[in-house]
């Protein structure tokens, strides 16, 4: 643990830390391009210049310098104001003035920084070099005159994203950014490089002169498009959500997002439910609030009542639901919608056991039947660093690519019987043995057990380690577990019930074909699938217009705040049902969100608490010896839900990078 | 303005290069390459296989080579390294040619050096000879481009055509050595006036009995200093 000084104050700093960290500690900003804390050091803005004693009489680059012991270090000295005018002079020769037009306005660092440590006016008066626009693809905006060549991106593209397709071409003052021929950078992770770029070069497509960020308003969230729990901020201004952008947790998200994540927005003011529909003759008709809850009261349901949640859902809606159907009399809630029907007798053999912080140390993983790029990006960059660290990776399953070296065992689910003698030799030897299960194993009748009967063949359990881990890509899926939305047999047996009422609570990937005879009441905020098939729609809030509860597939409870209203005569989901139920005769007990809130956490006491749910260790008993191939359950993961399905972006990212259509660029 | 990468059509260039395979003997001098560096660390031969494969295209062309995208990736396979890693390196080095070039690749030194010994003589001979500054001549012979210092300052002005340098040029000698180019003839590589090397002009002018024979300038020393 190295002494050191900073402007005279003197500290003890981490063996390993750099000068830069070393300065943060005495809490001294250190103005940086370059430099980012979870990539690697390029040292090659030279923004971060500090004095150092013992060392050569002239300012050094702090992010790429070892912090020693009896460093003398200053930020104040007259040596380094100068030298980072100096650099700040030259970075901004090149830099054009396009401030009043350039997205980045307002939140950018070359702006903040040049307000801070320029000199104040220019004495350049050559010509400026301008830079050809790059195609980045669908969510990548370029304007390359701006670039500074952080190389943030190339390092991003590389090391986090798996996709070593972004570069810097020729060199000196010809150097550019540019990805590999032009061809778009197929990551589902690339919408971070807008984040990462300190200037204006690259900016979210989507977003382009949309909004300034100080008109915006800021509302912390948690993100439904996958299970993940991605936290994220909203920005929107009056009654739209103009994007979203990560917020930084070291437990879930670090601080990326998947495009997904970031670019669905444009998905919540379209195609939304914004009046209440009823069908007569066989047509959906618009009618008033009081009409459709009479239709619904109409129904003569005898008790025949059940629910099923879709994959967008807070708690609080499946609370509220459940609520209500045990007090029409029915039993049956399902949430598993594509029709799984795996066993959840124990709640800790379908979640995500190893904190996803924790999946980083692991020294042996083997994936069965999943594509994490698709399933759940950002476990997939976990698993890079887990790689970075030395960790091998073993897969059974249809073979991806998922940017990193798998030793592909074979997609033959009775491989797990017999796991290759190589496989079982290494996870002999491994301290943290993790084991991924993805969806397409839970779709497979006795995988799942299989992959159980493994945990004690491989040694998942150590002290204080579990490595056993279902990944889930809903984001309502151990939410909708916790409440108890999951019916033996699964949807199939909830149709074989042939119940009179169903509440479809946002349920848009359930095949309507097989309740004929039910009535339903569909509760949500998209026309989607399950709209289509509605007999009665109460149009709901998405995750942006309602505050929600939410568990990740680690069983991580987390809440969400409300960004912006729902559109029209929508409400929020909780309180229709509230509503419903006074005139149905069965009126829930809470008149509030609290007062919901409060009742959940009396009936479910985890879902009170914000982080990870203990749900203990127990393996049930379960049917093995699956055969045949795995399957994947996400077909294009631009389009897994309503929301996605209705934001042209997404749509637009699909046709361009799953199904290979070009577009042209519009000329500018 | 910095522009984009001028390099040839994509879809032609893979329908001609798509199935590029290193000859036997290149395969040899690759495998040595390569080997000249420890285990895992091979995409440091990144350089030399490049300027191999250059050569190869250019044999392969009549021409002085280039480098075709998917030769670039062949190289980026072998050495299993990203494309975009092995792009950079091919576009940050000039002497790699990123589009197809003549048989002879004439680069006219006009750096400073150069400027004053006449390199604008040099340039003048080539424009009379018809070649075009950043192109190449309609017979395929000769593509011209200026470089920057090639470090041959003493012998200024220069032009490296292909791997051979020639030294103090000026407008008839360089007009001299693209007339015996294109006749298929082999100009004097190196100084085209009476010199050798970088040497004095007109023969040594210290040290002259040394050129004979080894010769004892000891007891000549105090001499030498009162001269």
């Amino acid at each position: 643990m190295p002494k050191v000084k900073v402007d005279g104050v003197e500290l003890e700093v981490p063996a390993g830390a750099t000068v830069l960290q070393a300065c943060e500690q005495a809490g001294k900003e250190i103005p940086r391009f370059c430099y980012h804390e979870r990539l690697s050091i390029a040292g090659n803005c030279r923004m971060c210049l500090v004095e150092v004693k013992p060392g050569p009489p002239k300012p050094q680059a702090s992010c790429a310098l070892p912090a020693t012991e009896g460093q003398e270090i200053r930020t104040d000295s007259e040596m380094v104001k100068k030298a980072r005018e100096g650099v700040m002079e030259f970075l901004l020769i090149n830099h054009p003035l396009d401030c009043p037009i350039c997205d980045q306005g307002g939140e950018c660092d070359l702006q903040d920084q040049s307000v801070a440590y320029g000199r104040g006016s220019s004495r350049y008066d050559e010509n400026k070099r301008a830079v050809t626009e790059k195609n980045m693809g669908p969510i990548v905006k370029t304007v390359m005159t701006r670039c500074i060549q952080c190389t943030r991106c190339v390092r991003f593209a590389e090391e986090v994203a798996g996709v070593p397709e972004i570069g810097a071409i020729y060199r000196g003052e010809n150097m550019q950014i540019t990805t590999y021929l032009e061809h778009a950078a197929k990551s589902e992770l690339s919408g971070n490089v807008v984040d990462l770029c300190p200037v204006g070069a690259l900016t979210a497509k989507p977003y382009a002169f949309e909004a300034r960020p100080w008109e915006l308003k800021k509302t912390h969230a948690i993100d439904v498009m996958d299970a993940l729990g991605t936290n994220i901020r909203l920005d929107s201004r009056g009654r739209q959500v103009l994007r979203a952008v990560p917020r930084i947790n070291d437990d879930v998200n670090e601080e990326w997002a998947s495009d997904k994540t970031r670019h669905n927005v444009d998905g919540l003011v379209r195609k939304r439910l914004d009046k209440p529909f009823v069908r007569k003759d066989g047509k959906l008709v618009p009618a008033s609030w009081a009409e459709a809850f009479a239709a619904v009261a109409a129904v003569q349901h005898g008790g025949s009542v059940a629910a099923i949640a879709g994959d967008l859902l807070d708690c609080e809606t499946m609370f509220a639901g459940k609520a209500l159907v045990e007090k029409l009399g029915g039993t049956m809630l399902e949430g598993r919608q594509t029709g799984l029907s795996y066993d959840v007798s124990s709640l800790s053999s379908v979640v995500f056991n190893t904190p996803l912080a924790d999946l980083e140390t692991a020294d042996v993983i083997l994936l069965v039947g999943t594509n994490l790029r698709w399933e759940a990006p950002l476990v997939n960059t976990r698993i890079r660093k887990a790689i970075k660290k030395g960790a091998k990776i073993f897969a059974v399953g249809p073979e991806v690519d998922l940017t990193y070296k798998v030793e592909w065992l074979g997609n033959d689910a009775s491989l797990l019987a017999k796991l290759p003698e190589a496989v079982l030799e290494a996870f002999k030897g491994a301290a943290r043995p993790a084991m991924i299960v993805g969806g397409g194993v839970l779709a497979k009748d006795g995988a799942h057990g299989d992959t159980l009967a493994l945990v004690e063949t491989l040694g998942l359990i150590k002290d204080g380690w579990n490595g056993y881990n279902v990944l889930h890509f809903a984001a309502a899926r151990m939410g909708g577990l916790m409440l108890g939305y999951a019916t033996n047999g699964g949807v199939k047996a909830v149709a074989d019930a042939a119940p009179k009422l169903l509440f479809a609570l946002g349920a848009d990937e359930v095949d309507y074909s097989l309740f004929p005879t039910s009535f339903k009441v569909y509760v949500g905020h998209h026309g989607d699938k399950g709209a289509h098939a509605a007999d009665v729609i109460l149009p709901g809030a998405s995750y942006a217009e309602k505050a929600g509860t939410y568990v990740n597939l680690e069983g991580r409870v987390q809440f969400g705040e409300k960004a912006v209203f729902a559109p029209g005569d929508a409400r929020e989901d909780w309180s229709i049902l509230r509503a419903l139920s006074e005139v149905l005769g069965a009126k829930l007990p809470f008149d509030s969100f609290e007062q919901l809130r409060a009742e959940m956490a009396k009936a479910v006491p985890a879902l009170g608490v914000e982080g990870l749910a203990d749900y203990g260790w127990s393996v049930p008993s379960l049917p093995t010896g699956a055969t045949g191939e795995f399957g994947s359950p996400i077909k294009d993961f631009y389009l897994t839900n309503a929301i996605c399905r209705a934001s042209p972006t997404m749509q637009q990212c699909s046709a361009e990078l799953i199904h290979g259509v070009e577009y042209a660029e519009a000329a500018e | 303005m910095a522009d984009a990468v001028h390099i040839p059509d994509e879809a032609e260039t893979r329908a001609r290069w798509g199935a590029f395979e290193w000859t036997a003997e290149n395969a040899e001098q690759a495998k040595k390459v390569v080997a000249r560096y420890p285990a895992g660390r091979q995409q440091s031969a990144v350089m030399p296989l490049l300027d191999l494969a250059q050569r190869q295209v250019g044999a392969e062309t009549q021409t002085n080579g280039w480098l075709p995208v998917p030769v670039m990736e062949f190289i980026g396979r072998q050495l299993d390294m990203p494309y975009m890693r092995v792009y950079e390196v091919a576009t940050f080095y000039t002497m790699y040619n990123l589009a197809p070039v003549g048989r002879y690749h004439v680069q006219v030194c006009g750096t400073t050096p150069c400027m004053l010994r006449g390199s604008d003589d040099v340039f003048a001979a080539c424009k009379n000879k018809g070649l075009v500054k950043g192109g190449t001549t309609p017979d395929g012979l000769f593509t011209l481009n200026e470089v920057e210092c090639l470090g041959a300052c003493a012998n200024a002005p220069m032009v490296q055509i292909n791997d051979d340098n020639f030294e103090d040029l000026t407008y008839d000698s360089m007009s001299a050595i693209l007339e015996t180019l294109a006749a298929g003839g082999q100009p004097k590589i190196g100084p085209q006036i009476d010199r050798q090397t970088s040497a004095p002009e007109g023969g040594p002018t210290t040290l002259k009995e040394m050129v004979s024979e080894n010769h004892d300038y000891r007891g000549q020393w105090n001499e030498g200093a009162t001269a």
